[in-house]
C-alpha cells in the first residue's frame, strides 16, 4: 500500500526568504541536521529541472533525489528518489510554500508518497515525518534565526553575534539649545531577551525630539554629566542579530520602529522587538523614517481621535509640517474640508498641494477669524503650536469642537481651566502616540495603512530633508527656524 | 482578470474554524460586514448550487451562488450573481489547510473577475482588507487568536 505523509507549518518570515534557501536544491547539507553533505551531480546547477543531488546523511545512509519540478511562481519544489540505501520505493515530494499576507509569514507544506518492504511501514513513516519533515521545520527555523541565509554561501564566518558593537551616536550632555548635540563613539551589547540590533541607515527627527533636549521632558530623558541622553524615537535599518524570545524577526529583516523611550540618534541600538514593523520592498528606509511616526499619528488623530469623515472642518496647524501634510491630504482623502496656517507663502503653495483648502498665513497665531469667516468655526484644531495659539484656538472652535494639543512648538501650554471649554461644549485632547501603537499588532496594523495610504495617494511621498547624524544639530536648528517643509531625517 | 488573495493563520483546528463557516447561510454569525443572510427556495445551504441573499452592513444586496463545497478540503467556492459592486465573473474560494504541528490552521480567501481598469485597486482593498481579512480578523478573535 501507497504511504502518504503530509506535514506542515508556519515560518514566522516572508515567503520570498524561505524560498529562497527552499529552492536550492542542493541547500540541506547547510540547514538540515540529518544531511552530512549534500553535491549536484555532473556539475549541473541546483535549480536546473532534471538535475540529481547526492546526499550523504549523518546516519551514514546515502540517498539520490532528482528534482522533477521547479516553481517560482507557485513557489513549489517536487523530487523522487532514484537510488537509496533506505528502502523507500517509487518516493515522491513535494515542498510549497504559501504566503501568510496576514503578518507577512509563510505556510510550508511538505507531503510525499511512497512504498516499503512488508513490516517496516510504521518504522518508514516515522523517519520521513519526523527525522526529516518536522526536524526540518525546526532546522529552518533556527537557520533562518540565526541568519544562516544572510551569509555568503559555503563561508565558515558567522555574524559577530553576541559581541559588543561599535555605535556612533549623538547625545545631550546637558539641557540647551540646538548647539548642545555632540557626536561620540559608543558600544552596544547584544541584544537582551525580547530585543533585536538593528543597523539604522534612517532616523526620523521630531518636534519632540527638541522638546527632549531643551528639558522640557527631564523625566523622559534624564541628562546627567556622566550620563548624557541620546534624543529619537524612531529609525529604520536592517536587523543585525536578535535575542531570545524574539518572533517573527530574523538577521537581515528591513525594519523600521518606533518607540516611547528616546535613544535614536545612533547607527546602531537594541530596542523591544514589540516597537518593530518589517518594512515593504516599496518603502525605503528614508521613507520609513520620515513617514512611520507622522504617518501613524496622522492615522490615530484622523480615524480614532478626531474621527473625521465627509464635511468634518479640520484646522490644521503648521499645515507644511512633517504631520500636517500627511494630515491634510489624508483627511481631504476623508471628504473633510481641511483649513491650514503656515508662516510663508511657499508653505502656503505646498499645503494648497496636499489637499489643504483653505490656508491662512500668518506669523503672529491670528488665524480665529479667518477660520470662523471660512467655515463657521472648525470642529477639529490639530494643534502644535501649544501656548501662542491659546486663546485663537478656543475661538476658531465651533460648538462642540474638539482641541487636540498634539505639540507645543510655541511654549509649553499653562494649565487650561476647564471652564474655558464650558462656553461651547469643547473637548480638549492631550494625546501621545505611543499609547496609540501600545502593542505589536497595533504598531503593525497602523504602519500598514500608512504604507496603503501613500501607495493610494492619500499620503502623497514626502520631500523629505536630509542631514548627516553628525549634523544633527544643523538638523535642530532647521526645524526651530520654522523654515522647513515636509519632514527631517538623519542619515546614519 | 484580477486577482485578490489573502491568508491568514487561526488558533483552532481546521475541523473547528471549517463547523463556524461551511454553512453557505450562516456568514451573518461570523462576518462582522454582513447583516443578514437567506437561502432562497428553501434549499437545504449545503446544496451545491443554492443561492444565498444577503445584505452588507451599509445596506447593499448580494446573491451569490454555491458552486463547490468538500468537506474533505475545507473548501467552498461562489459566484456573484448580482451585487452592487460593478464586478463580473466573480468566483470566490474560501479555504482551509491544517498546519499539522499544533491546534491551528492556514485560511485563504482568494478572488478573480472583471471590472473596469480605473477601480481595480479599490475592489481589490475593500475585497481583499475588507472582506477577506475583516473575516479572518473574526475568525482570530473568536478563536482567541494572537
Amino acid at each position: 500500500m501507497l504511504q502518504k505523509i503530509v506535514r506542515s507549518t508556519i515560518i514566522d518570515a516572508p515567503i520570498e526568504r524561505v524560498w529562497a534557501v527552499l529552492r536550492d536544491f542542493n541547500s540541506h547539507d547547510q540547514w538540515h541536521d540529518a544531511v552530512e553533505t549534500s553535491r549536484i551531480e555532473g556539475g549541473e546547477r541546483s535549480d536546473q529541472v532534471g538535475c540529481v543531488r547526492s546526499f550523504t546523511l549523518r546516519d551514514g545512509n546515502r540517498i539520490r533525489e532528482q528534482l522533477l519540478t521547479l516553481s517560482d511562481t507557485e513557489h513549489k519544489s517536487t523530487y523522487c528518489i532514484v537510488e537509496a540505501t533506505v528502502p523507500l520505493q517509487r518516493y515522491v515530494a513535494t515542498v510549497a510554500l504559501k504566503p501568510v499576507t496576514d503578518g507577512n509569514r509563510t505556510f510550508w507544506h511538505w507531503e510525499s508518497t511512497f512504498a516499503t518492504p512488508p513490516g517496516r511501514e510504521r518504522e518508514l513513516r516515522e523517519m520521513v515525518a519526523h527525522d526529516v519533515y518536522e526536524t526540518g521545520f525546526e532546522n529552518l527555523r533556527a537557520h533562518l534565526r540565526a541568519g544562516g541565509d544572510q551569509r555568503a554561501p559555503r563561508s565558515a564566518s558567522s555574524m559577530p553575534t553576541g559581541l559588543l558593537m561599535p555605535t556612533r551616536r549623538v547625545v545631550v550632555p546637558r539641557y540647551g539649545d540646538a548647539d548642545v548635540l555632540t557626536a561620540e563613539d559608543g558600544r552596544v551589547a547584544a541584544p537582551g531577551d525580547g530585543e533585536v540590533r538593528i543597523q539604522q541607515r534612517a532616523i526620523g527627527v521630531n518636534f519632540i525630539d527638541i522638546y527632549l533636549r531643551r528639558g522640557w521632558m527631564p523625566s523622559m530623558l534624564p541628562v546627567a554629566p556622566d550620563a548624557p541622553g541620546v534624543p529619537g524615537m524612531e529609525a529604520a535599518g536592517t536587523i543585525v542579530d536578535v535575542g531570545r524570545h524574539v518572533n517573527g524577526l530574523l538577521p537581515g529583516d528591513r525594519v523600521a520602529y518606533l518607540g516611547p523611550v528616546p535613544g535614536a540618534y545612533c547607527t546602531l541600538r537594541n530596542v523591544p522587538a514589540d516597537w518593530v514593523v518589517r518594512l515593504p520592498a516599496e518603502v525605503s528606509d528614508d521613507v520609513a523614517a520620515a513617514l512611520l511616526l507622522k504617518g501613524v499619528t496622522a492615522d490615530y488623530l484622523l480615524h480614532d481621535l478626531a474621527r473625521i469623515g465627509p464635511g468634518s472642518r479640520l484646522l490644521v496647524h503648521a499645515a507644511a509640517g512633517g504631520v500636517g501634510l500627511n494630515v491634510c491630504s489624508w483627511a481631504r482623502r476623508l471628504g473633510a474640508v481641511v483649513l491650514g496656517t503656515v508662516s510663508s507663502d511657499e508653505k502656503a503653495r505646498v499645503a494648497r498641494e496636499h489637499g489643504c483648502e483653505h490656508v491662512i498665513v500668518t506669523r503672529d497665531y491670528r488665524f480665529a477669524d479667518a477660520v470662523q469667516r471660512a467655515c463657521g468655526g472648525a470642529d477639529v484644531v490639530i494643534d502644535g503650536l501649544g501656548d501662542v495659539a491659546r486663546d485663537e484656538n478656543l475661538a476658531a472652535l465651533a460648538r462642540r469642537g474638539h482641541w487636540i494639543s498634539l505639540g507645543q512648538a510655541g511654549g509649553p501650554l499653562a494649565p487650561l481651566p476647564p471652564d474655558a471649554l464650558i462656553a461651547k461644549s469643547l473637548s480638549f485632547s492631550r494625546p501621545v502616540v505611543f499609547d496609540y501603537v501600545a502593542s505589536r499588532a497595533q504598531l503593525a496594523e497602523r504602519a500598514q495603512h500608512v504604507w496603503r495610504a501613500l501607495a493610494d495617494g492619500a499620503v502623497k511621498p514626502p520631500t523629505i530633508e536630509r542631514h548627516p547624524l553628525e549634523r544633527a544639530m544643523h538638523a535642530h536648528a532647521r526645524l526651530e527656524s520654522r523654515g522647513t517643509i515636509g519632514p527631517l531625517i538623519l542619515l546614519a | 482578470m484580477v486577482q485578490v488573495y489573502a491568508s491568514s493563520v487561526i488558533d483552532a483546528s481546521a475541523d473547528n474554524v471549517w463547523s463556524r463557516i461551511r454553512d453557505f447561510n450562516a456568514m451573518p454569525m461570523w462576518h462582522p460586514l454582513i447583516a443578514d443572510s437567506r437561502i432562497e427556495n428553501s434549499q437545504p445551504s449545503d446544496r451545491v448550487g443554492c443561492i444565498r441573499q444577503f445584505h452588507v452592513r451599509d445596506g447593499g444586496t448580494i446573491r451569490e451562488r454555491l458552486l463547490a463545497l468538500s468537506d474533505y478540503e475545507y473548501s467552498c467556492t461562489y459566484e456573484i450573481l448580482e451585487s452592487p459592486m460593478g464586478v463580473t465573473n466573480y468566483t470566490a474560494t474560501l479555504k482551509l489547510t491544517p498546519v499539522t504541528d499544533g491546534a491551528r490552521c492556514f485560511a485563504e480567501w482568494s478572488a478573480e473577475f472583471e471590472c473596469a481598469p480605473e477601480r481595480e485597486r479599490e475592489l481589490t482593498e475593500s475585497i481583499g482588507s475588507g472582506v477577506f481579512q475583516g473575516g479572518f480578523d473574526a475568525l482570530k478573535r473568536h478563536f482567541g487568536g494572537r
